[in-house]
């Protein structure tokens, strides 16, 4: 059984690089097609949907987050393009707030010294598979008549109904919470889950003891992980945009060869290392945070300065 | 077929320029004007028949080109101002020369173009090469007589009206009286009178206090066709405001708000970027308005707010590939519509070089494409279809075989005739529908 779910997390994994590589390569007309996604299909059944979602949904929002922050360098940026990404961000980060995603990741964030592969391992913890118990889909998809299925894996999932219930939010967030305090990337049975009752989303129940057992659950994880970080960073690294990247942005990168590269790194965008560079002013985009409201009740103080850390580096990211 | 036995099937002629961003006939027909990425404006007249040369009666040939904007820097925000024409519109014709406005994003002008087919000789007071005479040579009086020359086709700019707009401007329109304009960027639309250039009023404004709350955009505005005090303006969120100019100087507060309810069970992250209007047109009789988002035209009552009365697919096809479309910004595009001269069909572009039209009372519609590899002079045009599932009949093309990067954002519809103008990126192609 858990040789079974390795496999299938290992797949998951590899088919999530696949696409993140081919979406930031140029020039071809790609499909999202999943080799990888089909096998886990087979394997995790429903579950999967909801973790091919997951994946695709935190591809959406890096994809958008660079496409704000890649913007003509010598024209001024499209006002209404950029508000349209912006919007699909808040509403990308504001369904992760509800299902605790969101939670999770800013928290992985704020660990430590951590590198960065590591801090999108953390990422990609998240969005793991779920144990075979969990309710079997969350969103209805809708087929479009003349879809390709290879090619309806990634656009379907993303353009179904993105409203999740109650019950999902739980097993989602339970199964999560149950992945980092193990540290280990497997699965048990649901008895031990619930005992345990970590939660990492914004539930009814949270309080402080249980989210310290968060905080610990995540240095379990990231060290139970580390090995694998490597060849995360590896995989993740193909994927980082290097100034020297050949083809049409080139000449562009030559002329603004003294602009700081870093800019970007999507590692670094991310956890907002770098000051704002210099790229005239967008005049949207000086300080548009993504307005997601606070977490729910009874969500710790330090979760809610995370936040406030998240939109001052989205107000780096987006604008100077 | 969609065409009735009594129609020929549209013929075409063929022109180049660059990149074309705009596309408009005048008010007769006679006069076609495009605007490309370079700042040129081209003007096309339509010939006249003629017994000598009886084919080429319709034939749309070079009448002017001019350089109408420059590419500027701004200073303050080192920041590129590009020369591309966003759009043109033309002034109803008062006297022998013709008016249109050209803009970019940040200025708008005023061009007259004129014709000139006679020189004055025989002045005075200067030599027939220009230099000037010594009065006390001349001994005696002539009047000068006008003598013809080749015609020459001028375009003088008369009215430059400059730093109104923050943002990028994105329409201008004519109002019915003639003597005012209004002019709309991103978050705001002014109100010109043509004779002043030195200001303009305000009537709408749609910027946050704090920008940080920023979420809708203006995308398109236009007035109303006959009512001078009318105009509507549509936005990033799929709304269109119609606002009365007498309620208030400031137009903040719409007189009607139109916008279809949404759907819940086809929502996706998508759905915003959808719904935004990228075109907003009123008809001649002005009774209804066609929006265009990117995947559909719908058409309005204005006496009814609730919804569309109307609604054609343009290319339904490509909602499962909304995806794709965001990452390679293709989901951006922002599609033109137009109406023919009685209302009854409607014109807007795909991608591949299609472009489709709607005909409002038979339902039907047909998508054609501009393509030299696939017409040529004199000959029909085929129409085209998109195999959207199971086996593809000859002649069809698959999805996934469109070309993306030949878009058809621009057309335009003769006022009168059916005669259309479609812009594939720098060719502009002149349709029309040969009555034998």
């Amino acid at each position: 059984m858990s040789a079974c779910t390795l496999v299938s997390v290992s797949t998951v994994l590899g088919c999530h690089s696949c696409f993140r590589v081919d979406m930031f390569s140029k020039g071809t007309k790609r499909k999202f097609s999943d080799d990888g996604g089909e096998m886990s299909d087979e394997s995790l059944g429903g579950a999967n949907v909801s973790s091919s979602y997951n994946l695709q949904r935190q591809s959406l929002l890096d994809m958008s987050l660079i496409k704000l922050q890649l913007c003509h360098m010598l024209v001024e940026p499209n006002l209404c393009r950029s508000v349209l990404i912006a919007n699909t961000v808040r509403q990308i980060q504001e369904e992760m707030t509800h299902d605790g995603s969101w939670q999770a990741v800013t928290e992985a964030f704020c660990n430590g010294s951590q590198s960065p592969s590591e801090r999108l391992v953390a990422t990609e913890v998240l969005c793991r598979s779920r144990e075979q118990d969990a309710e079997p889909k969350l969103f209805s998809v809708i087929s479009y008549e003349g879809c390709r299925e290879e090619e309806v894996v990634a656009d379907e999932t993303l353009c179904s109904v993105s409203v999740s219930d109650a019950a999902s939010n739980v097993c989602l967030s339970e199964s999560v919470g149950h992945c980092w305090e193990t540290g280990e990337l497997r699965v048990v049975e649901s008895d031990e889950e619930t005992s345990e009752g970590s939660r990492l989303g914004p539930g009814d129940d949270d309080d402080d003891d249980e989210d310290d057992e968060d905080e610990d659950e995540v240095d379990e994880e990231e060290e139970s992980s580390r090995e694998d970080s490597k060849s995360m960073g590896q995989v993740f690294g193909t994927f980082e945009i290097k100034n020297g990247s050949s083809g049409p942005d080139s000449a562009l990168e030559e002329l603004f060869s003294d602009v700081d590269a870093s800019y970007y790194d999507l590692d670094t965008m991310l956890t907002g290392i770098q000051s704002a560079p210099k790229m005239g002013p967008y005049d949207l985009l000086d300080s548009l945070a993504p307005s997601h409201g606070p977490p729910s009740l009874g969500s710790p103080s330090n979760c809610r300065s995370d936040l406030n850390e998240l939109d001052h580096i989205m107000e780096i990211i987006v604008g100077s | 077929s969609s065409r009735s036995a009594s129609r020929r099937p549209p013929t075409f002629l063929l022109n180049r320029s660059d990149i074309i961003s705009t596309v408009e006939f005048n008010y007769s027909g006679e006069l076609l004007a495009t605007g490309d990425k370079g700042g040129r404006v081209v003007i096309f007249q339509r010939e006249q028949e003629s017994k000598n040369r009886p084919l080429s009666r319709g034939e749309y040939n070079v009448y002017s080109t001019f350089q109408s904007h420059e590419p500027e820097f701004d200073y303050l925000k080192s920041l590129e101002i590009e020369e591309k024409i966003n759009k043109i519109r033309w002034l109803p014709q008062q006297n022998a020369a013709h008016f249109l406005l050209s803009t970019n994003d940040k200025t708008i002008k005023l061009w007259k173009i004129s014709e000139r087919d006679k020189r004055a000789e025989g002045y005075n007071l200067k030599d027939e090469d220009g230099r000037l005479r010594d009065p006390f040579r001349i001994t005696t009086l002539r009047v000068p007589v006008l003598m013809p020359m080749d015609l020459m086709v001028e375009a003088s700019p008369r009215r430059i009206f400059a730093n109104a707009h923050t943002y990028h401007i994105n329409s201008i329109s004519v109002n019915s009286d003639h003597e005012t304009y209004l002019s709309a960027d991103d978050l705001r639309i002014n109100l010109w009178h043509l004779e002043i250039t030195d200001r303009s009023f305000n009537i709408v404004d749609i910027k946050p206090a704090n920008m940080e709350e920023l979420t809708e955009v203006i995308t398109a505005a236009e007035c109303h066709p006959h009512q001078c005090n009318v105009f509507v303006y549509s936005s990033s969120k799929g709304t269109i405001r119609l606002c009365d100019m007498r309620a208030a100087a400031l137009c903040d507060r719409h007189s009607k708000f139109f916008e279809e309810p949404e759907d819940p069970s086809s929502r996706s992250f998508f759905s915003e970027i959808i719904s935004s209007i990228s075109d907003v047109k009123f008809s001649h009789s002005g009774r209804y308005m066609m929006t265009r988002d990117y995947l559909s035209v719908k058409v309005w009552d204005l006496n009814m707010e609730n919804r569309p009365v109307e609604t054609y697919q343009v290319h339904e096809y490509l909602r499962s590939k909304l995806c794709s479309l965001y990452e390679n910004d293709c989901i951006f595009d922002k599609f033109e519509c137009c109406w023919n001269g009685s209302d009854s069909a409607i014109m807007t572009g795909s991608y591949n070089n299609f472009f489709r039209m709607f005909d409002r009372n038979t339902r039907r519609d047909i998508t054609l494409e501009a393509s030299r590899e696939n017409s040529k002079p004199r000959a029909m045009l085929k129409p085209r279809k998109v195999c959207t599932g199971g086996k593809r009949k000859k002649d069809e093309i698959s999805v996934d075989s469109l070309d993306f990067n030949k878009k058809i954002l621009h057309t335009a519809w003769h006022p009168k005739e059916n005669v259309i103008a479609v812009a594939a990126t720098n060719n502009l192609y002149i349709f029309q529908d040969k009555i034998n």
